[in-house]
C-alpha cells in the first residue's frame, strides 16, 4: 500500500435478521483523528452498525478493517484487542464496582502478571496493580473524577455515568473509538462538560471516533464530517453544511 | 427379535410415567412463565398430594366412596398450599433478582419436607390402593387396568388445560401476562391475582399427579417430591421452559426414555441417560426443543 | 510489595496462627474431656464446608451464576482420592504424605472435569446454568452408582483416615487464600465485571469465556479438595451423600452468609454447619427453622447476613488501638 490505510474502513457491510436486512451497503473510511458522525432517523440501523463494528453481530455480507487488517469473524474482546472501543446508548457500567475498578477492568487486556503471580503476590503483580492505578486516576482526572475513585460507579449521576464509561472506554487503549449517543439525557451543563471531554481526548490521545448522535447542534459543532443512514442505508455523506443542505436527509428525518 | 409384548407394556408404562411426569412439569412452566422462578417447591406439593391421600382414602372407603374421590380433597389441599406458599414466602421477593427467588424457593422446599417430617415422622406411610382394576389383555401384552387409567386421566387433564389456556378469557390472560406484564395491567388484567390462579392450577395439577404416582407407586414419604419434582422440571426444561405443549412434550419424552433405557439398554444408567439428553438439547438449542431463541438488546 | 501490605499481611499471618493456636488448646490440651472426638469431627466437617462454600462463592457470588451442582464436583474430588489411596493403601508413605496426595489428586481430577464441563456449559446463563450444573451433578452419582471401582451402589469403605483437623485447617487456610488473592487481582476483577454485565465486559477488552471457564474450574477444583478431605475423614461413603440436597445446601449457605463475601462463607459454613450438629436433639425443627430463617433474610436482606462486606483484622486492630486514619481499606 502506497498510502497509509484510513483506521476504519468498511466496505459493503450488511447483515441481515431472518430476511429483514438492518443494515446494507454500508462504506465508510475514517482517517487517523477524525471525528465522523452517524445520524439517522430512529430505528435507522446506527447501533446495529456499532454492533457489527465491534463483533456483537457478525456482518452477513461486507468487510472491514482497522488499520488495514481485517476485523470479520473477530470476537467483540479481540476487536477490542485491535482496537476498536465503544460506549453504550444505555449506560452499561460495572454498576457494583467502584469508578476505579470499571476503568481497571478495561486495562486487563494490557496486563501481564500470571495467575501465580497473583496469588503469591510477587514483585510483578505489585509492579503492574500500581502501575495500572496510576494509569486509571489519570485517566479519572482528565475527566475531573479522580475524586469519585472509589464510589461506588452506580452511584455516580448520569452525566457522571457517561463520562466513566468513555473513560472505561479510553483505557482499553484503542484507535477508534464509538461513541453511542453520549449526549443522550443530559442537560445542557452536561453536554457541554461532555463536548469538552471529547476535545480534550481528540487532542491528547489522538485517536479517531465515529460518534451517534441525536442532538443534531452537538453533531453539526464538532463532527469534521457526517454519514446519515435510514432504512440501514447511507443516504448522505459530507461535511455538515452539505448534509443538511441535502433533501434525502431533510426528507428522512421530516418525513415524506 | 423384539419382544411385541414387552415392548408394547413398555410403550403404556413410559407413557403412564411420562403423563405424571409431564403433569408435574406443567406447574413448573406455567410459574416460570409467568414469574421467571424455578420454584423448586413444586415436587413438594406433590408430597402434599400424597400425604393427603393416604390420610383421605380410607375415610373415602368407609363413607362408601370410591378411593379417587379422595383427588378431589388433595386438590384442595395442594391448592391451598400453593397459593399460601406464593403469597406469604414468593411475593414479597418478587424483583428482587433471580437469586433470591431461587434461594426461596429452596427454602420452602426445605420448610415443606421437614414440616411434613415433625407431622408425620420419617417413615414412609403406605398409601391403600386407589384403583381396583384387573390386568387387561392387549395383543399378548399384560397390563394393569390402572396404568391405562392414569394415563388416561392425565392425557384428558392436560387437553382440558389446553383448551382453558387457548380458548377462556382467564386463559388468555394467562398467557399474556408472561409476554408484558406491563401492558397486561394497562389491559385491565390483574397481573397478581393471574399469578396466584396460576400456582393454584400447578398445584392442583400436582395433586392429580400425586394420584398418579401413588397409584403405582403406593408410599408416601417427606422426600418422594425431590426427585419426581427433578425430573418433571428437567421434563419442562428439555420441552422449553415457559411454554405449556413443551412441558407435555417432555414430560413424555422423560417417561418414555427412562422406561426404555430400564428395559433395553442399562437399568443403572437411565437418570445418567435422562440427564444427558438435557445437556445435549440445551447445548444444541439452549432454550429447549420448543423455546424461541432470544438473544440480549445491546 | 508496599510497605503497608507487608504489615498488613504479617498481621492477618498472625490471626491465623492465632485462631490455629485456639484449635490446639482446645483439641490437645485434653480441657474438653470425653467430648474431644466429637468436637474434633464437627470443626473438621466446618473446615470443610468453608471451603465448599468459599468455593461455590467464587462462581455464584462472585461471577453471578448459580450452580446447583458443587455437591457433584466434591464427588468427583472424594472418590478420585479414595480409589488413589486404597490402591496405595499397602505401601509405606507416612500418612502426612499420603494426605497430601490425596488432597492433590481430589484437585487436579475435579479441575479436570469442572474444565471439562465448564467449557460447554458456561456458554449458558442463569437458570439454564444451574440446571445444567443439576444434571451433571446426578449423571456423576448415577456413575458412581455403577462403577465397580466406586463401590458399585455399596459404601465405599476402608479408606484410610487421613483428615487429621490440623493438617485439615492449614488445607483450609491455603485454600482461602488462594481463593481471596484470585479475586483480589486482574482476575477476580475481570469475573466481578462480567457479573456486572457481560457485554460491557467483553467490549471492554476481557475475554469472557475464558474467565468463565477459569473461575469455574477453580471453584471446582477446589470442591474437590473439600471432598478428598471429607472421604478421608469419613472413610467411608455413599454416592447419594452427594444429591442435589447437598448442592442446595451448599448454595443457601453462600447466600445466607452474603454472596461475593468472604467473611459470609466463612462464617456460614461454620455456623451452618455446626449447628446441626449441635442441635442434633431438634433435627427436624431445626431445619424447619432454617428454612423460615433462610425466607426470612431473603425478603429482608436480598444480600445475605454479610452482604459483600469483609471483616478486617487491620481495621479491628485500627479500632481498638485509636489509630483510626480513616482510610478506605479494602485488603
Amino acid at each position: 500500500m502506497s498510502k497509509e490505510a484510513p483506521v476504519l474502513q468498511a466496505k459493503n457491510l450488511g447483515i441481515q435478521f431472518g430476511g429483514l436486512k438492518a443494515v446494507n451497503n454500508f462504506d465508510i473510511e475514517i482517517g487517523k483523528s477524525e471525528l465522523v458522525g452517524l445520524i439517522g432517523p430512529n430505528g435507522a440501523g446506527k447501533t446495529t452498525v456499532f454492533n457489527l463494528l465491534t463483533g456483537v453481530y457478525q456482518p452477513t455480507e461486507g468487510t472491514f478493517f482497522l488499520n488495514g487488517e481485517k476485523m470479520n469473524g473477530k470476537l467483540t474482546h479481540q476487536v477490542v484487542a485491535a482496537g476498536i472501543a465503544r460506549t453504550f446508548q444505555n449506560i452499561r457500567l460495572f454498576k457494583k464496582l467502584s469508578v476505579i475498578e470499571n476503568v481497571k477492568v478495561a486495562f486487563n487486556k494490557n496486563m501481564k502478571y500470571s495467575m501465580v503471580s497473583a496469588i503469591l503476590r510477587t514483585r510483578k503483580f505489585w509492579k503492574e496493580e500500581e502501575e495500572i492505578d496510576k494509569k486509571a486516576r489519570e485517566l479519572l482526572a482528565l475527566f475531573h473524577m479522580e475524586h469519585l475513585a472509589d464510589n461506588i460507579a452506580e452511584n455516580l449521576p448520569y452525566g457522571q455515568q457517561r463520562k466513566l464509561e468513555i473513560a472505561r472506554a479510553l483505557a482499553t487503549d484503542m484507535k477508534l473509538l464509538l461513541l453511542d449517543e453520549p449526549a443522550a439525557g443530559m442537560n445542557p451543563t452536561e453536554t457541554g462538560e461532555l463536548l469538552e471531554a471529547i476535545n480534550l481526548i481528540r487532542e491528547k490521545f489522538n485517536i479517531s471516533i465515529l460518534l451517534i448522535e441525536h442532538d443534531m447542534s452537538l453533531v453539526m459543532n464538532i463532527c469534521e464530517r457526517i454519514v446519515v443512514i435510514d432504512y440501514g442505508e447511507i443516504i448522505a455523506k459530507g461535511t455538515p453544511e452539505e448534509v443538511s443542505k441535502n433533501p434525502k436527509v431533510i426528507a428522512a428525518y421530516l418525513g415524506e | 427379535m423384539l419382544n411385541v409384548s414387552l415392548f408394547i407394556q413398555s410403550i403404556v408404562n413410559g407413557l403412564n410415567q411420562g403423563a405424571v411426569y409431564a403433569l408435574v412439569a406443567l406447574g413448573y412452566t406455567m410459574v416460570y412463565g409467568i414469574i421467571r422462578m424455578i420454584n423448586f417447591a413444586h415436587g413438594d406439593f406433590i408430597m402434599v398430594g400424597g400425604y393427603t391421600l393416604f390420610y383421605t382414602i380410607p375415610l373415602m372407603v368407609n363413607a362408601g366412596m370410591p378411593a379417587w374421590m379422595s383427588v378431589i380433597i388433595a386438590i384442595a389441599v395442594c391448592t391451598i398450599v400453593g397459593v399460601a406458599v406464593e403469597r406469604i414466602a414468593y411475593k414479597p421477593v418478587r424483583g428482587a433478582g433471580s437469586m433470591s427467588a431461587l434461594i426461596t424457593a429452596l427454602a420452602m422446599s426445605l420448610f415443606l419436607e421437614n414440616l411434613a417430617l415433625v407431622l408425620f415422622g420419617a417413615n414412609p406411610k403406605s398409601v391403600p390402593a386407589i384403583f381396583n382394576l384387573p390386568m387387561i389383555d392387549f395383543a399378548g401384552a399384560k397390563l394393569p387396568g390402572k396404568a391405562l387409567i392414569t394415563l388416561v386421566i392425565g392425557l384428558a387433564i392436560m387437553l382440558l388445560l389446553q383448551i382453558f389456556i387457548k380458548f377462556t378469557k382467564l386463559g388468555k390472560a394467562m398467557r399474556a401476562v408472561p409476554q408484558d406484564k406491563q401492558a397486561s395491567t394497562l389491559v385491565g388484567i390483574n397481573v397478581n391475582k393471574i399469578i396466584t390462579i396460576t400456582f393454584a392450577i400447578g398445584s392442583a395439577l400436582a395433586a392429580v399427579a400425586a394420584l398418579m404416582y401413588c397409584s403405582t407407586y403406593p408410599r408416601a414419604n417427606t422426600e418422594m417430591g425431590v426427585m419426581l419434582g427433578l425430573k418433571a422440571f428437567i421434563a419442562a426444561v428439555l420441552g422449553g421452559i415457559g411454554i405449556i405443549p413443551g412441558a407435555m412434550l417432555g414430560g413424555i419424552i422423560v417417561g418414555l426414555v427412562e422406561i426404555f433405557v430400564k428395559v433395553y439398554l442399562a437399568p443403572g444408567w437411565y437418570e445418567a441417560i435422562t440427564y444427558g439428553i438435557l445437556i445435549v438439547v440445551l447445548l444444541v438449542k439452549p432454550t429447549g426443543i420448543l423455546g424461541k431463541n432470544i438473544g440480549e438488546k445491546v | 510489595m508496599p510497605k503497608n501490605k507487608k504489615v498488613e499481611y504479617l498481621i492477618n499471618f498472625v490471626g491465623i496462627l492465632a485462631v490455629f493456636g485456639i484449635l490446639v488448646f482446645f483439641l490437645d490440651t485434653g480441657i474438653l474431656g470425653k467430648q474431644v472426638n466429637y468436637i474434633r469431627g464437627i470443626v473438621t466437617i466446618a473446615l470443610l464446608t468453608i471451603i465448599m462454600v468459599t468455593s461455590l462463592n467464587l462462581t455464584t457470588g462472585f461471577m453471578g451464576e448459580f450452580s446447583l451442582g458443587h455437591a457433584g464436583f466434591m464427588s468427583i474430588g472424594a472418590y478420585s482420592s479414595s480409589i488413589v489411596t486404597l490402591a496405595l493403601a499397602d505401601s509405606n508413605i507416612p500418612n502426612m504424605l499420603l494426605f497430601i496426595i490425596a488432597i492433590i489428586v481430589g484437585a487436579v481430577v475435579t479441575a479436570i472435569m469442572g474444565f471439562l464441563v465448564g467449557i460447554p456449559a458456561l456458554r449458558l446463563k442463569g437458570d439454564y446454568l444451574a440446571i445444567v450444573t443439576v444434571a451433571v451433578a446426578e449423571i456423576v452419582r448415577v456413575a458412581f452408582c455403577n462403577f465397580a471401582i466406586t463401590g458399585g451402589g455399596k459404601t465405599l469403605s476402608g479408606i484410610k483416615k487421613l483428615s487429621d483437623v490440623h493438617y485439615v485447617y492449614v488445607v483450609m487456610i491455603i485454600c482461602v487464600v488462594i481463593m481471596y488473592m484470585f479475586i483480589r487481582s486482574r482476575f477476580g476483577r475481570a469475573v466481578k465485571a462480567i457479573r456486572e454485565d457481560y457485554i460491557a465486559a467483553s467490549s471492554s477488552g476481557i475475554n469472557v469465556t475464558n474467565y468463565k471457564v477459569m473461575t469455574f474450574t477453580i471453584s471446582a477444583m477446589f470442591a474437590g479438595v473439600a471432598g478428598a478431605i471429607y472421604a478421608h475423614y469419613m472413610t467411608a461413603m455413599i454416592p447419594n451423600t452427594f444429591s442435589f440436597m447437598k448442592s442446595s445446601e451448599y448454595l443457601t449457605m453462600v447466600i445466607l452468609g452474603g454472596s461475593g463475601s468472604f467473611t459470609g462463607s466463612i462464617i456460614g459454613a461454620s455456623v451452618l454447619s455446626a449447628l446441626p450438629e449441635l442441635l442434633r436433639d431438634f433435627a427436624s425443627y431445626r431445619m424447619l427453622m432454617y428454612s423460615v430463617v433462610l425466607v426470612l433474610v431473603m425478603i429482608f436482606r436480598p444480600g445475605g447476613i454479610f452482604g459483600t462486606y469483609e471483616f478486617s483484622l487491620i481495621r479491628v486492630l485500627k479500632k481498638v488501638f485509636g489509630k483510626n486514619k480513616g482510610g478506605a481499606d479494602n485488603e
